[in-house]
């Protein structure tokens, strides 16, 4: 298992960016987490995250919301989400939980950051969860070596923009537009700003998400940023049924990847 | 650590997304410009006077008075226009909007008079509306939604979760994070990201203020007791404001007790929730163990909603207010109650108030006063079926 900054430390060297795939944890069946995710490190994912579901995803848009909701209806959990991930976490790229401040509040922060690095997990991204309100998960997270990854929105004041930079490790979540998530037709020609204005606050690798859903966008993304986030588009394609789709999976991922070495 | 935006004890904040912070820092800012801005507090107080026909009275209620053996008053919230203190709020926000420039204006909402407030002052001030409404909701208030409408807003039904108002509420979030450059979103409780739950509270505190001038004016001193019923709790808190100072009133919140507080079918996070995060401020919330919100159940749809406003938890957590629930069948008993008692159709919200007032002893004399925040025309199609009258 690497680190976040070996992964992309690997990938600079090699002149690629990071493919980074996002998937719903029990969306589908949590039994066929692992041979999706292996799916995905096959494919050429250079970053996996996992989202944990919430009953009240406010920064997703219909296909994630929806997603949730059919993981929340099969009684996916956050423990189980973490079991599932624990014995398989090692072979696997770099994973990222994905949720919202309320899963990991419940059992506390603490108890929270524990159990998942003990599940091999390298950092959390909490949807909902700002820098200014941060003081107590950051410590924890730390005590853990778990990687806290911010956001930083098109909307966000230069002051904001240092903010996220600076709690952040890992990287840097460049929101790619005002809005929920969801697949999108172009990627906003001012994502190349805002990930620009990260970068003078830091030198964390920028990964940019929120509408990522072909490789033309990877590529753009590419051109300006670390890594590029794609998560309605694959949540789609695997809600089409698991096996069946498992080859359009790995053609849409490889090239998804192939546009990150261009 | 907590931001400075927690102004109650531990609970409220701001748990949103990164996009929204920026507008909820303008909103601060704003709020507390004109706030303190001679010239806009006489501008609200004169939209109070001219448009929701302020002062609201406070009736003594003879009959109920005499079979309790307390002095009960009545603080007319179901006089305001529109039929309930809501406009109070809407009206409020609409004038900051449209002093920070927004043009757009969207809103969620349960029983529906939120939104009816809300597409009210878009139609005055001639701002798009845009209405969030779960589609549960939708069914059952259907007379607000036609207000709604003919009042020129949109009305979206919310389909996804439990298709009520806490659904209704991730739908207008996620409406704001998308418009956000031109909209406001006119949150209809004192809930929320921080400022809504101080914002809320200011526009509010004018029920309070009143009752305080007004029970000194006919008794002669302060109520041994204020009754209000909590979903959000914007009623309450702007009942209660002007009293939480006075040690000597006691604050008493009635939450939904729905099927009862042991079946866990209610809207009742004050009495049988747990601190946790949802819509932006974390305050008490109904969730089960992994921290998934739960499923609200009440016979009102504007109390149908598992979280509260965080000012709530914390009056509940020092001791200063005392929250209690009552059920569906003591809410609708105290419907019929309170309509054949004093000539008085509430809201089924504000019924949960005055089954309180019912079921509670009183010391002989005690002066007591209940918030009826809304009146119960709305219900009526509901209310017709279960009783049968």
């Amino acid at each position: 298992m690497n680190t976040l900054a070996q992964t992309f430390e690997t990938l600079a060297d090699k002149n690629e960016r990071a493919l980074v795939c996002f998937v719903t944890a029990g969306d589908p069946d949590l039994d066929q987490l692992p041979e999706i995710l292996r799916t995905l490190a096959e494919a050429g994912c250079d970053v996996i995250e996992v989202g944990i579901p919430f009953s009240d995803p406010i920064a997703d848009g219909p296909t994630i919301q929806a997603s949730s909701q059919r993981a929340l209806d099969r009684g996916v959990t956050p423990q189980a989400v973490l079991d599932t991930l624990r014995p398989i976490a090692q072979d696997l790229p770099p994973i990222v939980l994905m949720t919202y401040t309320n899963i990991a509040m419940r059992p506390g922060f603490v108890e929270f950051a524990k159990q998942a690095r003990e599940a091999g997990v390298s950092g959390v991204i909490l949807s909902d969860m700002i820098p200014e309100e941060a003081g107590e998960w950051i410590r924890a997270a730390r005590d853990e070596a778990l990687d806290t990854i911010f956001l930083v929105a098109p909307t966000s004041t230069e002051r904001r923009v240092q903010l996220a930079s600076e709690a952040s490790t890992g990287f840097v979540y460049c929101v790619s537009r005002t809005g929920v998530t969801g697949a999108g037709n172009e990627v906003p020609a001012d994502v190349v700003q805002t990930v620009a204005r990260v970068k003078t606050y830091c030198t964390l690798p920028v990964c940019v998400g929120f509408g990522i859903s072909t490789p033309d966008h990877v590529r753009m993304v590419s051109s300006v940023a670390e890594g590029a986030v794609v998560g309605s588009a694959l949540v789609d394609l695997l809600a089409g049924g698991w096996p069946e789709n498992a080859s359009r999976v790995r053609e849409f991922v490889s090239a998804l990847k192939q546009a990150t070495r261009s | 650590m907590h931001s400075t935006a927690h102004e109650f004890g531990p609970y409220g904040g701001r748990y949103v997304p990164e996009t929204l912070v920026p507008a909820l820092d303008e909103l601060s800012e704003a709020l507390e410009r004109y706030w303190n801005d001679p010239e806009f507090r006489e501008e609200l107080s004169a939209y109070h006077r001219n448009v929701i026909g302020r002062p609201t009275p406070l009736t003594f209620a003879s009959r109920i008075s005499e079979e309790l053996g307390a002095r009960v008053y009545v603080k007319r919230e179901d006089l305001c226009h529109t039929g309930s203190h809501k406009l109070n709020n809407a009206l409020g926000q609409a004038l900051l909007a449209r002093k920070m420039g927004k043009t757009r204006i969207i809103a969620e909402t349960g029983a529906g008079q939120h939104g009816v407030a809300t597409a009210t002052v878009c139609a005055m001030f001639g701002m798009e509306c845009v209405v969030y409404m779960g589609e549960e909701d939708v069914r059952r208030q259907e007379i607000n939604v036609f207000r709604m409408r003919l009042l020129g807003a949109e009305v979206v039904p919310v389909s996804s979760g439990t298709k009520t108002l806490k659904d209704a509420t991730n739908e207008a979030m996620r409406d704001w994070v998308t418009n956000v450059h031109n909209t406001h979103y006119i949150v209809g409780s004192c809930v929320g990201p921080h400022p809504y739950p101080l914002m809320v509270r200011r526009f509010q505190q004018v029920i309070g203020e009143e009752t305080r001038v007004q029970i000194v004016e006919k008794e002669g001193r302060l109520p041994d007791a204020v009754l209000a019923c909590v979903g959000g709790g914007s009623n309450a808190i702007g009942i209660f404001s002007a009293f939480v100072p006075d040690e000597s009133v006691q604050l008493i919140g009635v939450e939904a007790g729905g099927r009862g507080l042991e079946s866990g079918e209610h809207a009742a996070p004050l009495n049988a929730g747990s601190p946790g995060v949802l819509h932006g401020a974390l305050s008490y919330l109904m969730q089960d163990a992994h921290g998934q919100v739960l499923p609200t159940h009440s016979i009102s749809a504007g109390l149908d909603y598992p979280g509260v406003g965080p000012e709530h938890s914390y009056l509940k957590d020092s001791g200063r207010a005392l929250y209690v629930s009552a059920t569906d069948e003591e809410a609708l008993d105290a419907f019929v109650w309170l309509s054949r008692m004093e000539g008085l159709i509430p809201a089924f919200e504000s019924a949960h108030a005055f089954a309180e007032l019912r079921k509670r002893r009183w010391e002989p004399g005690s002066v007591v006063v209940v918030n009826l925040s809304g009146r119960g025309d709305k219900d009526m199609a509901v209310a017709h079926q279960l009783l049968g009258v």
